[in-house]
């Protein structure tokens, strides 16, 4: 078992390391094989270290392996150790059955692509880092791991660096990812100054010792810890980045901006649910934010035209959804919708990245429409994905969103709001998702689609940016002219179809009164949950009612704005042109934190470029520094003569009046 | 014997040792004078071991005498450099390394 988990890290690093030392060497053939082995035996490994799992007791399912020590000492107990438990081993299934779906994707998808072997480089190293990040077992190597994580994420959604609305994106998401590490840091200072250790387990088992419910210091570090995990996973304030990040090629948007890395908020507060519960404060502000950030995400969907844009601000709004889950105490219920909102938000982004492809780079729904006939599969996989993303029954995201919201109503209280708001955010789902589906497949096949039936596909006379619409530099570092595929590889299809079935039948884990594998599963790390609302029944079929109701309702709403009578949606902007207005500009979020902070930050720097470094670092500190030392050397060159003798006089004069003195002393 | 005299002699010898070293500009000579003042220590170190009765001062003057060989050694490989060259063979003339 600990050769298993050690594999597990190892495999990625391994690819990584191979890959890129040999990028110039490897055909890209051998480099998407390597890669995707890579993941594959990661995945592998990650099942035989479950299954081993799953053979101990219940009492022993949290176990650590320590391959070396950096440095123990009083108080700190820094070692290179991974913890596996039934939550970590979640997590890297999650991860690695992913991620080796969507390398198979991108051994397609890329093909053409000057920056192949950089890109299966780089997104090994993803892997390799976020698995860092589910598998440590002390705060110390979980900030190097979600430290990694940023910087993939960085290197991949600036993937094509000739962009420079890419490499503008990449810098933005790195900046408020190392926000949001500096939050993880200050918060992990907050608790290890009561607990002594950095180590998960010990902190964990001594956390009521080491604080009283409510306790400030932990209450700080909580809050510290959930900036940590706004910045990741992309909710309110911190969430501008990710619409950004959709730059970057598709199968990255579909790994790392939907299915994993913005889930590693999630996972830390699950992760370190006994703090959180010993700070009930700081998780309401992580439930409140996190239902915020739905509903915001949620209205944003309906009113932005990028195909990829749309997909990203519903998976914030999914991750709000899970946010939302785990600081209230919905533990399994979080774990379970993120890992049915893998499944189809990546399936949603690899059948975007189809439809992209097709429509030679475009993302724009405006001038979409009518692919049905153009490409019946990927068609296929956008119905199973928006289907399961809108909760409707029986597909995976049906149960998984039912369980959070049931969770937040039996635990009653002011988590009633929740559960409204949870069911509002539901509603806008199922519009803005079909309204997507409606316009990019239904309606008058669009240039594109008509030359897509025919069997040849769309080329754009010139690439272009479709970002801003620039004419691209067409050097490395751009998407290749002939990037564009569709859905004619059968890796692609193979992948999709591998999601599709996922999508459909991910709930089986979980369905009330049927199933509880996933509850029994992670039962073991969630042992010491205080958090036990009183089952209800007759609330959970008014739930799973509404859910269905409200999504089937949404698709209805949609289906009518979108196809039954077109003009709708224009009429409605013109009349709620205000409300129109405040969507589309994202609730004016970017420019509030360009006012807020960007602006001042860059006049003080100014400032102190123009005022305190010329007059005072310059003028005072170096300019005075030197002069002292210049005048003191000019004084000592000239006693510098080159005369021999000279010197032995003044060595000879010395030595006599040092001896005077002593005499003079002694006498 | 008193003690003394032979400092007397010591220092008279290490006197015009200097005074050469400080005076002259020829470097044999200045290497000539160098070895006066290392030998005025000799005497004083041996009067001094003659005093006490104690052999350590004449093992430091055999060490100052092994110190003066390497010196002159080099320092007469220098003036022959300086000769082959044909510079001048002057101490006051070699001042390159002034700062």
């Amino acid at each position: 078992m600990a050769t298993t988990a050690w594999l597990i890290l190892l495999f990625p690093l391994a690819g990584t390391i191979v890959i890129g030392l040999g990028f110039k060497v490897w055909s890209a053939r051998l480099v998407g094989t390597i890669g995707t082995l890579a993941i594959a035996a990661a995945f592998v490994c990650a099942v035989l270290t479950t299954i081993s799992l799953q053979d101990r007791g219940e009492e022993q399912r949290q176990v650590v392996f320590t391959a070396w020590d950096y440095v123990v000492t009083v108080g700190v107990d820094a070692k290179l150790a991974i913890l596996v438990d039934p939550l970590s081993m979640f997590m890297a299934l999650v991860v690695t059955g992913v991620s080796t779906l969507i390398h198979l994707y991108s051994v397609a998808y890329l093909s053409g692509d000057r920056g192949y072997a950089r890109f299966f480089a780089y997104l090994n190293f993803f892997v390799f880092s976020m698995l860092v990040l589910v598998l440590a077992s002390n705060f110390l190597l979980f900030i190097v791991g979600w430290a990694f994580v940023g910087a993939a994420s960085y290197l991949l959604i600036s993937f094509w660096y000739r962009r420079t609305t890419a490499t503008a994106a990449g810098i933005k998401a790195f900046v408020i990812n190392v926000l949001g590490d500096v939050g993880l840091v200050l918060g992990t200072f907050f608790i290890f100054k009561h607990s002594g250790t950095v180590d998960f387990l010990g902190t964990f088992a001594n956390a009521s010792n080491d604080f009283t419910k409510g306790d400030a210091d932990l209450t700080a570090g909580c809050i510290l810890l959930l900036v940590g995990a706004f910045a990741k996973s992309a909710q309110i304030p911190l969430h501008t980045w990710l619409p950004d990040a959709m730059e970057g090629p598709t199968p990255v948007s579909a790994l790392i901006h939907a299915a994993t890395m913005v889930t590693a908020g999630v996972y830390l507060i699950a992760r370190f649910h006994t703090l959180f519960e010993l700070a009930p404060a700081a998780a309401d502000v992580g439930a409140i934010v996190g239902a915020l950030t739905l509903l915001v995400a949620g209205t944003i969907g309906l009113v932005v035209t990028d195909l990829k844009r749309v997909i990203a601000y519903s998976t914030m709004s999914q991750i709000g959804y899970m946010v939302m889950a785990v600081s209230a105490g919905a533990y399994v219920a979080g774990l379970f919708h993120l890992m049915t909102h893998a499944f189809f938000k990546a399936l949603l982004f690899m059948a975007a990245g189809s439809v992209i492809s097709a429509m030679g780079g475009e993302q724009n729904l405006d001038r979409m429409g009518g692919f049905k006939k153009a490409m019946p599969f990927t068609y296929g996989c956008f119905i199973i994905g928006g289907l399961a993303l809108a909760g409707v029954p029986p597909f995976s995201g049906f149960f998984s969103k039912d369980d959070i919201l049931l969770v937040m109503g039996e635990e009653g209280g002011w988590h009633w709001v929740l559960y409204a708001v949870g069911y509002v955010g539901a509603f806008l789902t199922a519009i803005y998702t079909w309204r997507m589906i409606f316009r990019a497949f239904w309606g008058e096949p669009v240039e594109q689609a008509r030359e897509l039936e025919h069997g040849h596909l769309y080329h754009a006379p010139e690439p272009f940016n479709p970002a801003n619409g620039e004419i691209e530099d067409t050097d490395v570092g751009f998407p290749g002219p002939e990037h564009h595929i569709a859905e004619r590889a059968l890796t692609m299809k193979a992948a999709m179809a591998a999601l599709a079935v996922l999508a459909c039948v991910g709930g089986i884990v979980l369905v009330p009164h049927t199933t509880t594998w996933l509850e029994t599963f992670l039962e073991p790390t969630f042992a010491d949950s205080t958090i036990h609302p009183a089952e209800n029944d007759s609330l959970l079929v008014v739930g799973l009612v509404l859910g269905a109701v409200l999504a089937l309702g949404g698709i209805f709403i949609a289906y009518t704005v979108w196809v039954r009578r077109p003009g709708t949606s224009a009429q409605w902007q013109a009349r709620f042109s205000g409300l129109h207005k405040l969507f589309i500009n994202k609730w004016y979020f970017d420019e509030a934190i360009d006012f807020l902070i960007v602006r001042p930050a860059a006049w003080f720097g100014r400032w102190g470029q123009q005022t305190f470094e010329r007059v005072f670092v310059n003028g005072t500190l170096v300019g005075g520094t030197s002069g002292i030392v210049r005048a003191g050397s000019a004084a000592v060159r000239a006693a510098q003569s080159g005369f021999l003798r000279a010197y032995a006089a003044l060595l000879l004069l010395g030595v006599v009046a040092v001896g005077l003195y002593f005499l003079i002393q002694s006498a | 014997m008193s003690i003394d005299w032979f400092l007397i002699v010591s220092a008279l010898v290490f006197c015009i040792g200097a005074g050469g070293v400080l005076t002259r500009r020829n470097p044999l000579v200045v290497l000539l004078c160098l070895e006066l003042m290392l030998n005025a220590a000799n005497i004083a170190l041996i009067a001094f071991s003659r005093m006490w009765g104690n052999i350590d001062g004449q093992v430091f003057a055999i060490i100052v005498m092994v110190v003066a060989a390497c010196e002159v050694c080099i320092g007469l490989g220098l003036v022959v450099a300086i000769y082959r060259r044909r510079l001048p063979i002057d101490v006051d003339e070699l001042r390159e390394l002034q700062g």
